[in-house]
Parts: C-alpha cells; structure tokens; sequence
C-alpha cells in the first residue's frame, strides 16, 4: 500500500497555494491514501499488455487550421480581474527587495 | 552590486575544461497562437489578442495549431532528428503571473523530435559539431511590466502589470546536449551554434527568428570540471542571453568566475543567472533547490500527436538546402574568401546578393554594392540591408548600366542614393538627375583638349613616358564634365593626343 505522509500533504498543499490547517492535513491525507490505493489496485491488474491511458478517447492529431479568430476585447478581457491598470491585470508584489 | 572575482580566460582554461548546454525558445511565425484562434501579431493594444482558453477560464478548450506541429517537425527533421511517432502535451504547473492557467502547455517525456545534431562553422573554417538533445512544443507567457521599483526591476517593484497578448504564442524549444570538447572555443562555438541555428529557423520560413524583438532567446548553461576527469561539474543557468554577441560573452564570463569559485576552494552553487548586456557579467538569480517541483502529468485537453510517416518523409522532400551547405556553394560560386563570407552573412547580405544575381547582375557587382555603398548606408540608417527602400532588382539594374558604360561607379554611387531616398526607380533618378556618362566623343575630345592646354608641364611628363601621370589630366577631364565620363574612355583619348601607348 503506497501510504501518503502528512509532510507529503502539506508539501502538495504549498505547491497548490492551498492552507490547511493541522486537521485538514490529517484528514486529506487519509482521503488521499485511500484514493492512492485504488490506484495502486488497478495498477496490480492491468498487465505490460495494457498501456496507460490519460486520455479517454481513441484519437490522435486533432489540429485547428491556423487562421485567426475574434479574441475577447481587452474590456471582457478584464472583467474577471480582481484589480487592472493601464489595460493590464494588476498583480500584487512577485519579489520583494534584494 | 558585489564585485565578482574572475580569474583570466587562459589561466581557466589551463585548468579548466568547459561544458556547455545551450537551450534555445523559438517563437514560431504561426498566425494564430498555439492552442487557440487569437492573433500573434506585434503590438497591438494590451489584452487584445486573448480569449478564455489562452486566459484559462474554466470550461474552455485548447486545440492545437497544425502549423505549429509542422513547424516543430520541420524543425527536428532539419537538425536531424527522429520524429516522435506518437507524443504527448503535458502540463508543466508552477504559479506565476505570466502564465494565467497556472500551468504551462509543454512536453515532458515525449518531445516530438529527439536525437539530432547540428554542424556549426567557426570563423576559421573549423566545423564542430553539436549535439541535439530534443525539440519540444510549448507556449509562450505573458509580458510583465514591473512598477514603483528602480528602472522596471521586479525586485522592490510594488505591483506588477500582465499583458496575456504573447500568453500562448507557440514556441519550439530546442535543447543541445552536454557540448563537450570545445575547450577554449567554447563561447565560440555557442555563438555560432545559435547563429546557425537561426538561419536554420530562417531558411526554414518557420520565424524570423529576431533575437532583438525576443523571436529567439538563448540560456546558457555552463560547468567546469578539472582537465582529465570525466564526470561533470555543478553548473549555472544564465537566462535570457539575446544577442548572438551576447551568448559568447555569457560563456565567457561563467568560464572565468566558475575557474575563480573553484581554483579558490569554493563550490559553484546550482542556481539561474541574470546577463548583463552592459557590461557582460552575471549575476545570482533564483537558487535552483530541489523545492521546483512542476508535477508534470499529461494534458487531459490535448489529444496525442502521432505524425504520419508519410507525412514526416513529406516535410523531409521539401526542406530547404541547409544554410551551412549553402553558404559554402554560394562562396565557392563568388569565389570569395571564408572571411569574406562570415562578413557577407554577419552583414545579412546572402540574401539579397542572391536575389540581385538572379536579377540578371554578376556576383563580384551584386557583391560589391551590398557590401559597400548599401551596407554603408543601413550602418548609417540603423537598418537591416533587407529593410533598405531599394530592391535587388533595382540594384542589379545599376550595375547592369555599369556594365553597359552608361554609368561609371561614381555614377553609379549617386543613382543609388537617388533610389534610397524616394526618387524612383534607377532609370527615372539617371534621367531626373540627368546622370549620364557624356559619351559624346565630340565633347569628351574638346574636354581632353583644353585638361592638355591647361596642364602642359604633365602633358610633357606623359609624353616623356610617364604614363602614370595621365591620372592628373583624367581627373581634370571628369572634373570639367561633372563625373559624367568615362574614366578608361577619357584615359584612352589623353594618351592618343599625346601620341603615347596605354
């Protein structure tokens, strides 16, 4: 059984940008180790014949011609942005000083 | 700034081997961006050129651009590479501001061409041959603009400000492997890789590849191990080098401040590094810990690319002759030196010396326009040669007048000015201009005549033998009729009214 830690759940959670607080780490971290486990189940049947699947449907090369479509206008654009300037998405601080 | 020990280049390298790995973001020419319909085009409006899915809204849908995928194949084929026959997108995912989803649309363990090489040609000739790791597909990030910090740094900036317009743009990125064996060539040898890279990218019509407007960008990645061992040293990612100039200088510096780290005692710490254009140094970025953790997994929205083999053998049958080859028939065809063809390319001149010869000029006339008066002129301007308000064309028809004696080169010199300022085609600047070569016998004699009764003591000097002192009298004659003669005409007719043999 592969058993996830709590260090793991809450190294997973910093690298998602999620807060968690002690007991919320307790608890994904069984929720996560049962989900692991099922995973680890259909690994044990699927044999070297059966390849993996990330996607669901039986295709390849789907392509778009490369010819333009409309984009947004800058306004709907924007709409959805907690805070814009000069036309652009205004985000917070990246780096601090040296 | 802290001052950064370097020791001298040869003493690092006395010690010092060097390897490099170089990784090189080509931003495709597409239409269209790589996973949707929004315009690629250059400066327009802020956030115009962006829809829900190169944003990340939920619910929206990328699909990918067929030119894009056959840029990508036509690029692998042209450095020798396999192409995948069956691959896949995968999300690399990180948070930062310049990339909206949150994740970048990348490749992971299946590039779609892998195992390639590509032979590059030092200044002297010597031809050294890199190594290709992969090409993979992704996309570019948006533009930020940092405010309230000094000159636009992020660092002490009190926001940010996010432009999605290149958020998805497509990119090829192009990874070399570990360049070994260069020795004290290798910032050379990493300035000509990404020089012949791009006219590769040139030739190929798949990008301008413009260094300066960040079509092409390059991140030098370098280490040092002690001459004679094997295993490689820690090495440093200097990011962002953007100019062929700049790449050799990257390497330069890293070279001699790794050899001044090491031969002190110190450890070379694995971490990304800022290029300075100005004075070509390096500094400390990001500290690469193992904390860069990008969970890759396999985009679920993106179905498998699997080119056709057909397809592939397709592409091969129509890629162009590759630049090297070509440069080396065209100077043999010249009959120019290996010098003089590093300057004719540095010059951006290939291309139009080719076109003016098909245009009915000879090399060594297509040749010497565009490398003098024209190269001159765009030096000037602050114009690339192929950006000049004159067409090969026009050019060979100049020196087609040349050849024919209508024109002499100081002539020649003015109807090209004439054309580069607006005034219309060679044939409408010699007529407006009225800049015929007088080749009216009767004229050119009475000219002649009177350079002989103004200049008597030369013209004794001639007929005593010294033929050399004809040029005198010639430049008296070109100076009476304005530069409009024929040189070897007027010298001809000096020397037969004087009664000398040429």
């Amino acid at each position: 059984m592969p058993g996830i830690t709590r260090e793991e759940v809450a190294h997973l959670a910093r690298l998602a940008r999620l807060e968690l607080k002690a007991e919320e780490l307790e608890h994904f971290a069984g929720q996560l180790d049962d989900i692991l486990g099922a995973v680890a189940r259909v690994s044990e049947v699927a044999g070297q014949d059966v390849p993996p699947t990330s996607h669901p449907l039986p295709m390849t090369n789907v392509m778009r011609a490369d010819e333009v479509r409309p984009s947004l206008t800058p306004e709907q654009a924007l709409s959805g942005a907690p805070a814009q300037e000069q036309q652009r998405f205004k985000v917070p601080q990246i780096l601090g000083e040296d | 700034m802290t001052v950064t020990d370097l020791v001298p280049y040869d003493d690092a390298l006395a010690a010092y081997d060097p390897v490099m790995g170089l990784e090189v973001h080509v931003e495709l020419g597409t239409k269209t961006k790589m996973f949707c319909g929004c315009s690629t085009e250059l400066g327009a409006d802020a956030n115009s050129q962006t829809c829900p899915t190169c944003l990340g809204l939920p619910g929206s849908l990328p699909v990918v651009n067929a030119v894009g995928v056959e840029s990508a194949v036509k690029i692998g084929l042209a450095l020798h590479c396999e192409i995948a026959e069956w691959c896949r997108f995968a999300r690399k995912n990180y948070f930062y501001p310049d990339m909206p989803k949150n994740f970048q649309t990348s490749q992971y363990d299946e590039p779609i061409a892998f195992d390639g090489y590509l032979d590059v040609q030092l200044e002297d000739g010597e031809v050294f041959r890199v190594e290709i790791e992969r090409a993979h597909m992704e996309e570019d990030t948006g533009k930020s603009t940092h405010v309230g910090g000094a000159t636009g740094r992020i660092h002490g900036a009190s926001h940010s400000l996010l432009d999605y317009n290149r958020a998805g743009i497509p990119l090829i990125e192009i990874v070399t492997k570990p360049i070994e064996g260069a020795g004290e060539r290798a910032p050379e040898v990493a300035k000509a890789y990404v020089a012949e890279l791009r006219e590769l990218i040139k030739a190929l019509g798949v990008s301008e590849a413009r260094m300066e407007m960040g079509q092409m960008r390059c991140d030098v990645n370098l280490s040092l191990r002690p001459k004679g061992r094997q295993e490689f040293g820690t090495r440093s990612e200097t990011k962002n080098v953007n100019s062929l100039r700049s790449v050799e200088r990257a390497a330069r510096f890293e070279i001699q401040r790794h050899a001044a780290v090491l031969s002190s005692g110190g450890t070379i710490v694995q971490e990304t590094r800022h290029f300075h254009e100005e004075d070509g140094s390096t500094t400390a970025g990001r500290i690469k810990d193992n904390a860069e953790d990008y969970r890759y997994f396999p985009e679920p929205d993106l179905v498998p690319v699997a080119p056709p083999r057909e397809w592939v053998e397709e592409l091969r049958s129509t890629l162009p002759e590759l630049p090297r080859v070509r440069r080396n028939r065209l100077r043999e065809e010249w009959g120019v030196s290996e010098h003089d063809m590093q300057s004719i390319l540095n010059a951006g001149a290939i291309g139009p010396i080719v076109a003016t010869i098909e245009a009915g000029a000879d090399a060594a006339a297509a040749r010497k326009w565009w490398m003098g008066e024209l190269a001159r002129n765009a030096n000037e301007t602050g114009r690339p040669l192929e950006g000049l308000p004159i067409t090969p064309a026009q050019v060979a028809r100049v020196a087609e007048l040349v050849k024919g004696g209508d024109l002499n080169d100081k002539l020649a010199r003015q109807v090209i000015e004439g054309v580069l300022a607006g005034e219309g085609d060679p044939d409408t600047v010699v007529e407006k201009r009225g800049l015929k070569v007088v080749s009216d016998e009767g004229a050119l004699t009475t000219a002649v005549e009177e350079a002989i009764a103004g200049n008597p003591a030369i013209a004794d000097k001639i007929r005593g033998g010294k033929v050399a002192a004809a040029g005198a009298l010639v430049g008296a004659v070109m100076k009476a009729t304005r530069g409009q003669a024929d040189a070897a005409r007027v010298k001809e007719l000096i020397l037969a009214q004087l009664g000398v043999e040429g």
